[in-house]
């Protein structure tokens, strides 16, 4: 099928990429970040993948609801939020918890997220990060929106939008580009384009040729960049960032990646997605090892470096969960203080019946 | 006859309906490969093929807003949102537009699209994944909106919302998904629209409820029948336009009721039961007529057996109508 684009002469684009699939430099590229910043890279990885099968073994054991799992997205997650700097604000998904937990938010709310503990979205002060959004492309336009403020404000910051290919298919993404556009916010939105929406590929949600010439018709910067090379994602994302506070405008950057495991833990991508398409990419493409080769051909890490990173991360991981299983869970009148500031008397009256309905039913007696 | 639970019928009730009528199109994210996240619509895309079971793009706005227009223009589309709490989306297509097409053209178009949304809490979802949306609806003049509760209700109704000639929500009893088989008809047939069903007779109170909290009200009538209550059970079915005949009928006899949801109870639909049975049983009432419903609170999983209805406080609650 002859595309839009080429009918048009335009070529897209060679994905922006550092290191090679194979962990080599790219011809052309350098490596100029530290080591201590690339230490710090693959150690955050190491930590999200461990992480990440944890979960979903306490979603086995029935210990929490449900998990978004993050594996072949880390690259994406890591270099876009290691950008950041702790005054911008981070506008995720429920597939984020890796970059918000780099952002500064503590692994524990990742965890109360998919034990539906209240707690989730009560960032500490001083973390930036507005929560994991469930509704679909819902927290671009507040980005943009948050973006707009800091503009308004003068206060030389941005903000950092993630969401997935499935997102740019939603009204709120197209409302969320154009606003940002219009409104030269200062705002990142990155797409992790993982190949797939639930069971819907990329192919069927749009007829673009990319995701990131959609950035064209609202008139902003847009990239199309490995999301598996975390080296050039935290290049472009960091760009684009120094852009915006420079009052330059938004970017819109689609990173390359992959969804290794399922959508969710209730899913099964084997019922609509090729085992092939999945091989290829653990085999070839996985961004762990890809750093992990880079940082060995250099002699900036080896195997004992590794088993010891693994043991810290597996403590690391013990510990938050640990931690987050029994965080106690407030009582039940509690929600009716998160619905206004004040509660009112209607409110108030549907309390006192709660807890006239729990006092009658803990004495043991059916009826009053 | 075959034994189904809810989401085998709705599924059979979509392959007959496809059978039977080409102009029949389904529509929804994940519905062809995948078949559903609830397999609702399973094994068709293999049996109608692609044009036919399309995964559409990411966008309920666009699932809605295409779906008005392929029914204006004479298909039948059957569009899934796949959580009630993502229609928040397409409230613009659904409410402002699909429901207003007979109108606006006084009968020159219509709409007769159909939605299937699966709602309610109760199956230890993440937010936006469990929420009864349904008093919007509800005020919205020209939606029909149904809730069966049974596998039955759900293949008969079904086919009567895809033959109905206006919009009709199709609102599916996630929890009880797979809680129960029932003897279902193969092949065509309807429930119609609009009738309530009185699920256990008794002189003393009437429960009204609908889709899941009617298994809800049916336990709580077993536990008061042993304390000698003997509870009337009304599935509602059809929560707009809804059957007050049905409702009134049996207020008159039992002079008590209790009305159940899992919605909030402020402007839920409830209120709506309560002030017609005032407006037309009033002087047949022995006590007034309580709610039990979600508390007007958002809560997370861990907190939500708290606020949702049980059947112990249906329980509770007749008692205290009883004792009035």
């Amino acid at each position: 099928m002859t595309s839009i684009m080429q009918e048009q002469g335009v070529r897209p684009p060679e994905p922006i990429s550092v290191l090679a699939p194979d962990g080599s430099v790219r011809p052309g590229a350098q490596v100029e970040e530290s080591s201590e910043l690339l230490h710090k890279m693959y150690r955050w990885m190491t930590f999200g993948r461990i992480f990440d099968t944890r979960m979903l073994n306490l979603h086995r054991q029935g210990r929490i609801i449900t998990y978004a799992p993050v594996a072949g997205q880390e690259a994406a997650q890591i270099g876009s939020s290691l950008a950041l700097r702790q005054e911008d604000w981070l506008f995720g998904t429920y597939r984020d918890g890796l970059a918000c937990m780099v952002h500064g938010l503590p692994a524990e709310h990742i965890l109360y997220l998919f034990r539906g503990h209240p707690k989730a979205g009560a960032a500490p002060a001083g973390v930036n990060v507005f929560g994991q959004q469930i509704g679909i492309a819902e927290q671009i336009p507040h980005a943009v929106g948050a973006a707009w403020g800091m503009k308004l404000r003068k206060a030389n910051t941005a903000t950092l939008a993630l969401f997935g290919d499935g997102a740019t298919s939603e009204g709120a993404f197209h409302e969320g580009a154009n606003f940002a556009g219009v409104l030269k916010a200062p705002v990142v939105m990155v797409c992790q384009n993982n190949g797939w929406a639930i069971s819907v590929p990329r192919t069927s949600q749009t007829a673009s040729e990319t995701l990131a010439q959609k950035a064209v018709a609202y008139g902003i910067v847009g990239r199309l960049v490995d999301g598996n090379d975390v080296l050039a994602m935290y290049r472009e994302v960091g760009a684009a960032l120094e852009r915006a506070r420079a009052g330059q405008g938004p970017t819109l950057i689609e990173a390359l990646t992959y969804r290794f495991g399922p959508h969710s833990a209730s899913d099964d991508p084997k019922r609509y997605r090729p085992s092939t398409e999945l091989a290829e990419w653990q085999n070839t493409r996985d961004p762990l090892l890809r750093l992990r080769v880079y940082l060995e051909h250099q002699g900036m890490w080896d195997e004992t470096q590794q088993k010891a990173l693994e043991e810290e991360a597996r403590a690391e991981v013990a510990r938050v969960v640990t931690a987050a299983l029994t965080e106690p869970v407030p009582a039940p009148e509690s929600l009716f203080d998160q619905v206004y500031e004040t509660a009112s008397p209607l409110l108030e009256e549907q309390w006192r019946e709660l807890l006239a309905y729990r006092k009658a039913t803990e004495r043991g007696v059916t009826f009053p | 006859m075959t034994q189904r639970n809810v989401i085998e019928a709705i599924n059979d009730a979509l392959t007959v309906a496809m059978g039977e009528d080409e102009r029949v199109l389904i529509l929804g994210e994940d519905v062809g490969r995948n078949g559903g996240v609830f397999r609702a619509t399973d094994g068709l895309i293999e049996r109608f093929g692609e044009e036919r079971v399309v995964d559409t793009p990411l966008a309920e706005a666009g699932i809605i807003g295409t779906s008005v227009g392929l029914a204006v223009y004479g298909m039948r589309p059957v569009a899934e949102i796949q959580f009630l709490g993502f229609s928040l989306q397409s409230f613009a297509q659904l409410l402002g537009q699909a429901a207003r097409i007979r109108w606006r053209s006084q009968s020159r178009f219509t709409c007769p699209l159909v939605v299937r949304a699966p709602f309610g809490g109760g199956t230890q979802a993440i937010e936006l994944h469990s929420d009864s949306l349904e008093a919007h609806f509800v005020h919205t003049p020209g939606l029909k909106v149904v809730a069966p509760a049974n596998p039955y209700d759900a293949k008969g109704m079904l086919l009567a919302s895809i033959e109905d000639p206006d919009p009709v929500l199709f609102l599916e009893p996630l929890r009880r998904y797979r809680a129960a088989r029932a003897e279902v008809p193969d092949g065509h047939y309807t429930v119609p629209l609009g009738k309530a069903a009185i699920v256990r007779e008794g002189s003393d109170v009437t429960i009204i409820a609908w889709s899941a909290m009617v298994a809800m009200a049916l336990e709580a009538a077993e536990t008061l029948a042993e304390e000698g209550v003997r509870a009337e059970v009304i599935d509602l079915r059809t929560i707009s336009p809804f059957d007050a005949e049905t409702i009134v009928a049996s207020v008159e006899k039992t002079g008590r009721a209790v009305v159940v949801h899992e919605a909030p109870k402020t402007a839920g639909v409830g209120a709506e039961i309560v002030a017609t049975i005032n407006e037309r049983a009033l002087y047949s009432l022995e006590a007034p007529v309580l709610r039990v419903t979600g508390y007007d609170v958002l809560a997370p999983v861990s907190l939500e057996d708290h606020i949702l209805p049980s059947a112990g406080r249906i329980v509770y609650a007749v008692q205290a109508t009883m004792n009035n």
